[in-house]
Formats: C-alpha cells, structure tokens, sequence
C-alpha cells in the first residue's frame, strides 16, 4: 500500500514506491496549503449541510467524512484536459474544480439535476445509479483514444479521463465490463475506487474475497492500492497515472484504502451495523488530523488554520443563507433536458403533471 | 424588533411521517445558537440528533419527551433578533418567522386548529415531504410545500411585519374544505361530479371514491372509465353465488316458463325532454333528481290503469291482475342487477315519485337494498339507454308479466309535417309474458306510454 504520511503525520518515501515521492518532490508549499484548505473546506462543507439536511432543507445528504484525502489528492492531479466522472458523494473532487457547491445541494434539495455544465468543468455530474458514470467514463476515454489526443507528443494536447466509484460499485458488472472494454481499447483511463468499506450496510469483505485493486488484473488493468487518508498518496500515484494514460499507457486502477466515517446517507444509521471500536480505529487515521501534524511540523503557523476555520465559516454562511433562500424551480424544468428536441412521451407527461398539479389548485385557496 | 421563530419537525429520512422526541438538550430560556444540537428524535429509521437552524432565546418547547410528533409540526419556538432572520428568512420549509405583534392571532390559530382536528390532521400529515419517496404520511390529499397553510403545518414562513399576513392563511384553509386524493379528484371531474358538494365519509373527513360515486349519474358510473391490462390468467374463474347465482336463477325460471314476446317502438321525446328542464327548473322540485325515466314510470302507470293485464302475476291456475303498482326499477349496482321496487308507486304524486326513484337509486347504489324492497314487484321498468343504447329485449322479472326498457334519448332525425327535423328520439322496447298478455294489449299498452312520452300533458288526465 502506497502511503507517504503515517497517521501520526510523519512523511516518509519508501524504496519501492520512490517514482511516486518524485512528484511529491515537486510540489511547493502552497500545493500542500492548498490540499489542506481544500480538505477542511470539504469537512466543514459536509457538516453544514448535513445541519442543513436535519433542519429540512435538504431531500438528503450523503456525507463523505473521512474521505478527503483520497478525493482532494486525486482531484489535483487531474490536468486541465482532462475529464472526471463523479459518482455522487465526490463533493471533494468537486471542489477541486471549482464546481458551485450550492449546485450540489440544489441537487439534494430535490431543485435541479446538477446545474453545472460538464463541457465547462470537465468534471460530470453526479451518477445517482451505481456504477453507471463507470460506464461513461469508459466510452468516453475511448472516444479521447479514437480522437488521437493521447500519445501525441504535445502534453498540454493530451486527454485522460478518471472515473470515481466506491467499493459497492466494483460489485456491478458495469464495472468489469467498463475493465475489459477499457483494456482492450487501451482507453486512457484511470479508476479510482474509493473503498471506504461499507456499501451502506454491506462490508467490503461481502463484496470481494480478493483485494479490490487486482479486481481488473484478469481483464488487463493493472492495479496498485495507495492509503487512502493520505492526500500525497492519493495525489502522486493519481498524478503518475492519468499522465500514464495520457500518453499512452492505457488503464490504470487505483484502489484509495479508506473509511466512510459517517453514514452513508443522513437516512442511514451506521451504529445499526457496525461498531463503535471500527469507527475509533479509523477515526485515529483521520486525513485531515495527519496532514496538519505533518504541515505543523513543516513550520506552518496557526494564522493560517485559523484563516482555512474563518474562510470555512463564511463559506458556510453563505451556503446556509443561500440554501434557505432557494425557491422550487417551475416544475416544466424537469421535463426540459430529458431530450434535446420535443417528445411526444415527454410532452405527455408534462401535461398529465401539469393536470395533476392543477388538481392541487383546486383545493380552493392553496395556492 | 425581536421576532418569534419556530422550528418544524423536519423529514430528516425519505418519506418519514412522524418521530419520537427522546430528548431535549435545551429548555425554555436557553440561548441557542445555529447548528447547535437541541433535541434527539427517534425515526422509524433511527436516532438523530437535530441542529438548532436559527440563533436565539427558547421560548417554548412544544412537545415532550415521549411524544410523537407528526412531521411539519412545530417543535420549539424562540425569540431570535430581527437580523439574524435574514439568512433564515424567505421560502423557508421547515422554519417560520413570526412577527411578536401578531402572535395572539399565532396562538388563536393555533386553538382553533385544535378544535378542527379531523380536516387539519389529514392535512398536516402531508405537508413536508421535500423530496423521497411518496407522499408522507396518511393524509387524504398532498398539499403543496410552499402553499399558504396556517401555523400549524408551518412549510411557510410570515415574515412580513403586516400581521394581515395570518388572515389571508386562515381563510386560505376555510375555502380548501375539500379532502380527496387526486385519482378521487379526476373521478369526480369525469364523472362531472361537483367534488363539494358530495358527502365527505372519510375517517379524517375526505372524499372517497364512493362518495364521488354515490353522486354520479348512474351512467357515468357505469361507463368504462379505463381499459385494463390484459390479466396474465388465461382463464379466471368465479364461483357462481349471491347475486349473481339469484340473477342466473330468476333469468333462466323467466325465460324459460314464460313465453318472451318483445315489441318495439320509436318515439319523439322532445316534449318529455322539455317537460324534465321545467320540472327541474320548479320550485317544488328543487333539490330532487329529475329525468325521464320519471316521466316514464308515470307514462307507465297510466298505462298500466288503461291495460291492467301487463300489471298481472300468472299462476297456472288463475291469473291475478294488481290493482296497485309495485314499480320495479332494474338497478346495475356493484354487486350485479337487482331489481328493487317502488311499492304503491300509482298512489305517489310525481314529486313523490321522484323521491322514491332517487332514494331507490342510492340505497342500490350502497348495496343496502334489503330482500323485502326486491319482492312483490308488478311490473318493471329497465334505463339501458343510461348506457347509450337504443333498445334491447329485456327478460321479465320472475312474477311478472311486463317489462319495458327505456333506450337513449338523443337527436335524431325525425318526420314532423313532412319534414326532416331533429328531435330528441327514443326507442321503448317491451317484453311480455304471452301466456298472459296478447298481441293487442302489449301494443296498446306500449303506445299508451308512447303516447304520454310524446305528450306528457297526457298525465293531467
């Protein structure tokens, strides 16, 4: 398992893994400022709207604690040609690309479908089914491979594109047939399996009797497991990877070892299956706690994590008053984007709600 | 100005109804602040600890630990300073704001939401699924989050400082009388039938798909509303009893004991037509269902006292000829035909009639027909034209002689003065049972009621 900052903070490049430690060798400081900002945003993102969820303004939230290591790092190291497919709890990988985190909660507020422009951020929206942005992501590299943008002498011409998934996903034959068809088009690609093992309620142990980075062994993607709450981990094996695939290299797994810390949505309750002992041990793991240990001892000052807590309160600020203020979207939104020309099945449903909601109206006064 | 906030209990799983408040972390006089953790409910799906969403003073906690509080109540109230609302202020779901000045109209409400408990729970129950599966709740009818509903159900928030604000909410409710799901709704809008004006026989007070049939047009009713998918079963069996087996019964003893002679005649029904919109439009009628099967069951009375044999019973030995008229209407209720009758319908006055048909009507319609109201009819009358049919061969009701069946009325073209005109036309068809009734008095019977529904001025006679 790849890691460079042990729990306890302190960073070391192991022999075998010294290929990686050179990209972190060329990381200056304000890259590792900015992972750790870009980590505690996304914690403090999390709380807030989990508040927010528990307060109703929220259908749901699907909190991703304990997994920004694994999401900031590997976002960084995505370059700017290149294409991300999210499943849906990557509000880190998110804010590495600068997506509008209120789109996100809009989303789970129930009052869009995402609302960001994936031709603009190259980061996709979210895939609610499981697996299926897998499958996208594929097709996608391998349209990057026909294009003949890989390979091609120019680094700032060449695309690779990443895929997120969880350890539940790889339970999906979307998955092996993403494997195979990636392999054997040489797709330029990268999975990156986040296992936080649990899906929901199942452990990873119920989904694999073989760790999950040689999963695309057999279908020709090769594989490495990197520990997941280690944000230079997740950065540099990424970084290697997605250049790899940019000039030629073909698919490339990377299983982030890591621990979902909170529920696996706000309407799960994780003490009905497993144990509070689990929880402590990963929680002693925690990504953000190693990476300021190592940055303390590094000499960063406490003005600046008192800067990252005052930026984060204000952010949530603005997201708490902006997602009170949000209004329900005319409801002809919904049927707008479904077909990029007028359908007669669409239309149709569109008049039988807009009957149905007439129906309310009726009532008398409810309007 | 310090303002009233309240905080609804909100549906912190997808489609939960209600939760237990376990236990409060706060009590009244506490300073809260945003976020922070002020009561811990149990969920059908777990426990969760809920963030205050405003910062302020606790005025009230609304429930008690124990109690299971409905989702969209009001769980705590507290005083928080007029700018602080501002984050929390507009299109809020789950937090009201109230103005201080109008909270005595706040708590009158609140008194005169507990008084209206049967209307307001089935409302409340449905109030604040955001998103998630299906509607929360078992209320008789989704409201709309974001829809004016008083304190109570509080998905709005009154911000305004006009304490005009809280009227325009209560009166909201006191025109939004009507409980029914939607399906109940496009029933009654198909069926035509005015959705406040049918009896509500709900346990929380809503309209039910009974009810909406109960005041339809027997036609409407009985029309195909929908088309069914085909059933997987290639054969579906049912067991022949109850109504159904009496049916076969009386179908098979009458068709086959009495020899079936059937008759038809067209007739121009215009001026009965007309004489039914008068009728309606009377004074003494107001209020009573009026249709031409009245004025055929009176055309059929009168022709009953002008050819008294078709009001007869065959018995082998002698025939025995009524002096009365037990006025027996086929009626298609859910359970299958019967055939209940007006007793001494000759006796009856047509307002009474019409009373009689009516009440006939509903108590076959409710399946509450008892066996004594289906005896000892004398003759029969049956509306197929309800079902937009012109005419059939009606079989004779067991014991008795005569039966007539009442087509559809519709314009057709008809020969007046040697001219084509549109008239409203219709075709009586009667069947008699020929061991008692000849050729010639079933025809002049049938023309007597032809006659009266040519010119219903007949019945002054």
């Amino acid at each position: 398992m790849v890691q460079f900052l042990s729990p306890d903070g302190t960073y070391a490049v192991p022999a075998e893994y010294a290929e990686y430690g050179k990209i972190i060798a060329d990381l200056k400081e304000e890259d590792f400022l900015k992972f750790y900002r870009h980590m505690s945003r996304m914690r403090h993102f999390d709380g807030e709207a989990t508040a927010l969820q528990r307060q109703g303004q929220l259908g749901l939230w699907v909190p991703a604690v304990g997994q920004e290591a694994a999401q900031i790092g590997s976002g960084h190291a995505v370059g700017k040609n290149d294409h991300i497919f999210p499943s849906y709890r990557e509000h880190g990988v998110a804010i590495t690309h600068d997506i509008d985190l209120m789109a996100v909660l809009k989303m789970l507020r129930g009052v869009n479908h995402g609302g960001w422009n994936p031709d603009e951020t190259r980061f996709h929206l979210y895939a609610i089914v499981l697996g299926t942005q897998v499958i996208h992501a594929t097709g996608y590299a391998m349209g990057v491979k026909f294009d003949g943008k890989i390979g091609t002498g120019f680094a700032e011409r060449d695309e690779a594109v990443i895929t997120y998934f969880g350890d539940g996903a790889t339970a999906e034959g979307d998955i092996s047939e993403s494997f195979l068809f990636a392999a054997i088009n040489k797709a330029p690609l990268v999975f990156f399996c986040q296992n936080n093992q649990w899906a929901i309620s199942s452990s990873v142990e119920t989904q694999t009797t073989v760790p999950l980075y040689q999963r695309g062994a057999g279908f020709g993607v090769p594989g490495i497991r990197i520990d997941g709450n280690d944000v230079l981990a997740s950065y540099a094996v990424t970084k290697k990877h997605m250049d790899d695939a940019r000039n030629g290299g073909g698919p490339f797994m990377i299983e982030a070892l890591t621990y979902r810390i909170g529920a696996h949505t706000t309407s799960d309750d994780p003490t009905k299956y497993r144990t509070q002992e689990e929880v402590d041990y990963w929680t002693a793991r925690d990504p953000l706690t190693r990476l300021e240990k190592f940055l303390r001892r590094q000499g960063i000052s406490d003005s600046f994590f008192e800067k990252c807590a005052e930026e984060n309160e204000i952010m949530a600020g603005e997201i708490r008053a902006q997602t009170f203020a949000l209004q329900a979207p005319p409801i002809e939104n919904m049927f707008q984007h479904v077909y990029a020309e007028s359908h007669p099945l669409i239309e149709e449903q569109a008049a039988w709600l807009k009957g149905y909601e007439a129906s309310f109206e009726a009532e008398g006064g409810a309007a | 100005m310090s303002q009233t906030a309240y905080f609804n209990l909100p549906d912190v799983g997808e489609g939960l109804t209600e939760a237990e408040i376990v236990t409060w972390k706060v009590k009244v006089g506490d300073h809260v602040d945003v976020n922070q953790i002020i009561v811990e409910i149990e969920t059908a799906k777990s426990l969760v600890e809920l963030p205050c969403p405003f910062e302020g003073v606790v005025t009230e906690l609304m429930a008690k630990e124990g109690d299971t509080v409905e989702v969209g109540k009001p769980i705590i109230a507290a005083t928080v300073a007029e700018g602080a609302i501002g984050a929390v202020s507009t299109a809020t779901r789950s937090i009201q704001v109230i103005p201080e000045e109008s909270l005595p109209a706040v708590a009158e409400q609140h008194a005169s939401i507990i008084t209206n408990v049967p209307q307001i729970a089935a409302a409340e129950a449905k109030t604040p699924n955001l998103v998630g599966y299906g509607a929360a709740g078992h209320g008789a009818s989704r409201r709309r989050p974001g829809a004016a509903i008083p304190a109570a159900t509080g998905i709005s928030a009154v911000v305004s400082n006009s304490a005009t604000a809280l009227p325009t909410a209560a009166s909201a409710l006191a025109e939004d009388k009507i409980l029914a799901k939607p399906p109940i709704r496009k029933l009654a809008r198909d069926l035509n039938v005015d959705i406040t004006k049918v009896r509500a026989s709900g346990p929380g007070g809503e309209v039910l798909r009974e009810d909406i049939l109960a005041g339809a047009e027997q036609a409407s009713v009985f029309r195909n509303l929908t088309t069914p998918d085909v059933p997987q079963a290639r054969e579906e069996r049912i067991p022949v009893k109850g109504v159904r087996k009496a049916i076969a019964n009386a179908m098979v003893s009458s068709a086959f004991t009495a020899p079936h002679v059937s008759i038809f005649v067209d007739v121009d029904a215009t001026r009965t037509m007309e004489y039914v919109k008068r009728l309606k439009a009377s004074t003494d009628f107001a209020g009573v269902k009026v249709t031409p099967l009245l004025i055929m069951a009176k055309a059929m009375i009168w022709a009953v006292r002008r050819n008294p044999m078709v009001n007869s019973t065959w018995t082998d030995e002698e025939i025995i000829v009524h002096n009365f008229v037990n006025f027996g209407i086929a009626a298609a209720t859910p359970r299958g035909l019967i055939v209940p009758n007006i007793k001494d319908a000759d006796k009856m006055s047509m307002l009474e009639l019409a009373k009689a048909i009516e009440n006939l009507a509903a108590v076959a319609r409710e399946g509450k027909t008892t066996p004594a109201d289906m005896r000892d009819g004398t003759i029969t009358i049956t509306n197929i034209g309800v079902f937009g049919v012109d005419t059939g061969t009606p079989i004779l009701n067991p014991g008795e002689v005569g039966i007539v069946a009442l087509g559809s009325i519709r314009p057709k073209p008809w020969v007046v003065n040697n001219e084509i005109q549109v008239r409203q036309v219709t075709t009586i068809g009667a069947t008699f049972d020929h061991r008692v009734v000849d050729g010639d008095v079933a025809s002049r019977f049938v023309q007597d009621v032809a006659s009266v529904m040519e010119e219903p001025a007949l019945l002054l006679d």
